[in-house]
């Protein structure tokens, strides 16, 4: 009862700074949709269409809502950072909740910005020419929360590892982008060199990407689609839950460290 | 330090009891081994100059810091061994910033409520009490970016107070406060400890504040130099204090050591303070013995400055008053 308030309490601050910052709910909203329109408009028309499936707007769309996700998890993880910089990371130290309780609440503060952050994305996907089915979001909801506490859990661990402001942001773009384009987000998986395979099987944003892709695109795809798939929706769901509970359990042991 | 104060009186409980509590840092030994106790109710003060580790003992008892040897009790509940117990019992106001400036003031109090486990309705009258004691009822829905320093402080205060904790840690409160509100925050630290029985343990560099505590450590690179009441200190410096202003220093401490010999005095700047028990009879005697010597001369009462002079042979006035000011950009002086 007390841990339940307690984490409650540390994820509500994370989305109380975030809807503080304008800026920052501008920029993680329009930065996909950029890209969506920038990178889909540019690559479609050099790209055949056939060999996707679908459009290659569409295509990008799912690993575009995924890409999003994953750095707006990263991102927010970066308040425990600032937290232990700017002093408020003591005020949460000294009160009697577990260091389990302040890594999870930092976790779904953290899933939480972030998968509402995809829900908005999926508001735009008439524009890019899918249409979705209602019974589909559930589910798709629930890959984006896997994903979001499988890269928050990421961040976390790094978040509660370094010191500075400056360290989290080098080592948070050495992982995005490698993750970000061994997903499956810009081309398929399935046509890649062996080493190519067997460091993605490890990302869980490929596993993001794929069931994504299943469960936003078989409406407008149709079995064209299915060469492109890697694993069954439900097997990427269990990837990413194990991942998850890895990563936010080295994040709890990190910050209990000194305890 | 008198062994009198390892041992609690009869009928006085200890509420924090510390033994041998040791912290190194690298090379640097922050504090050295302390060993003293709070008593139930009590209003204890550190005082100390700037490094002295009043900060790093206070962190090892609220457990954010592991000692590197020694342990302490505090209401019941060791820092090493149940540090959530430790931490359900105390409310610290640290000497750094910590609050969330993105926050208005009444959601960084509500955050802190919430992890204390004060229920809504205790929240909503302590929220407007602690406001109002602080003057930051009206300001309660502004973010704190748009506070000024002392306004922060004070709401760091309020913070600390309003789960009631049964040993509040304050790590020099009136850092940065007007001197109005310095006064106020005294009249309801005093009242809190009456009412409330609160054990209160503050750091301070204010002698003048020092002056409110029940019984002063004062402690020194990491060691306690001396522990008893205010009163009790100033009687180590003697009854009266006259403070001369020599011509010629070297020349008027030859005389004293001369004609006084049984007289204690101590250098401090281009002053020379001297320990009598009779300074009304002494001072004329004094001045008849050094025609011409001296520039100016007060008669005083101790201070608690002159109970540090004393045992460290040091002047807290030394320290420079920007140096308590800018929080954060603090320069430490050996
Ligand atoms: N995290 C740290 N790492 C290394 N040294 C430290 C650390 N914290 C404190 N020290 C050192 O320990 C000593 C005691 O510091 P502390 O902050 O306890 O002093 P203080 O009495 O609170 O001083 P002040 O009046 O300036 O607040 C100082 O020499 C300081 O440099
Ligand atoms: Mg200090």
């Amino acid at each position: 009862m007390r841990a339940a308030t307690a984490i409650r309490t540390i994820a509500e601050r994370e989305l109380l700074r975030y809807v503080r910052d304008r800026g920052r709910v501008f920029v993680t909203v329009f930065q996909p949709l950029m890209f969506l329109v920038v990178f889909g408009s540019g690559l479609r028309s050099s790209l055949a269409r056939s060999s996707f499936g679908v459009d290659y707007i569409s295509f990008m769309y799912p690993g575009t809502v995924a890409m999003s996700i994953m750095s707006v998890s990263f991102f927010s993880t970066i308040s425990t950072v600032w937290d232990r910089e700017f002093g408020f990371l003591k005020e949460i130290m000294v009160a009697p909740v577990s260091r389990t309780s302040i890594a999870l609440g930092k976790t779904f503060g953290a899933a939480i910005i972030a998968m509402s952050q995809g829900l908005l994305l999926l508001c735009f996907a008439p524009l890019v020419g899918i249409s979705l089915r209602p019974q589909v979001i559930p589910a798709a909801l629930v890959i984006m929360l896997l994903l979001a506490s499988a890269t928050a859990g990421i961040g976390l661990l790094v978040a509660s590892l370094v010191r500075t402001v400056e360290n989290f942001g080098v080592i948070m773009n050495l992982l995005v982008f490698p993750m970000f384009f061994l997903s499956g987000a810009f081309f398929p998986l399935t046509a890649v060199p062996t080493w190519m395979k067997i460091v993605s099987s490890a990302n869980p944003m490929a596993y993001g990407v794929d069931a994504l892709r299943q469960m936003l695109l078989a409406p407008t795809a149709g079995s064209g689609l299915m060469p492109l798939l890697l694993h069954p929706a439900s097997l990427d769901a269990l990837y990413l839950l194990a991942f998850s509970s890895v990563f936010v359990s080295c994040a709890v042991l990190a910050f209990s460290r000194r305890d | 330090m008198p062994s009198a104060d390892l041992f609690p009186a009869a009928g006085r409980r200890a509420l924090i009891t510390c033994r041998e509590l040791k912290k190194n840092f690298k090379k640097i030994e922050a504090v050295r081994g302390i060993s003293f106790d709070v008593y139930e109710e009590e209003l204890f003060g550190f005082l100390g100059p700037n490094g002295a580790g009043k900060t790093t003992t206070m962190n090892m008892l609220a457990t954010l810091l592991t000692p590197s040897s020694g342990d302490a009790i505090v209401a019941g509940h060791s820092i090493s061994m149940d540090r959530d117990g430790v931490r359900r019992s105390i409310g610290m106001v640290f000497q750094d910033p910590s609050l969330d400036d993105r926050l208005t003031a009444e959601e960084n109090l509500r955050f802190h409520a919430q992890l204390y486990g004060v229920s809504p309705a205790d929240y909503r009258r302590r929220s407007e009490e602690v406001l109002r004691l602080v003057e930051l009822w009206d300001r309660r829905f502004d973010i704190v970016k748009t506070f000024s320093g002392g306004m922060r402080r004070r709401l760091e205060i309020a913070r600390g107070l309003i789960h009631h904790p049964q040993v509040l840690f304050l790590d020099e409160p009136t850092l940065g406060l007007d001197p109005q509100t310095r006064a106020h925050l005294w009249d309801y630290l005093l009242k809190l400890k009456k009412e409330r029985h609160m054990t209160i343990f503050l750091t301070t560099h204010q002698m003048n504040e020092a002056e409110y505590c029940d019984r002063i450590c004062v402690i020194d690179h990491g060691q306690i130099v001396a522990l008893d009441t205010p009163a009790k200190l100033k009687k180590l410096v003697g009854d009266d204090v006259i403070s001369v202003r020599p011509k010629d220093p070297s020349r008027v401490k030859a005389e004293l050591d001369r004609i006084f010999q049984q007289v204690k005095y101590v250098e401090d700047g281009a002053y020379l303070h001297l320990r009598v028990s009779d300074g009304h009879t002494f001072l004329p005697i004094l001045l008849t013995a050094l025609p011409g010597e001296i520039e100016s001369v007060t008669l005083r009462e101790p201070t608690l400055d002159d109970v540090f002079l004393h045992l460290t042979g040091r002047s807290f006035r030394d320290e420079p008053e920007t140096s308590k000011m800018s929080r954060g950009f603090r320069g430490h002086r050996h």
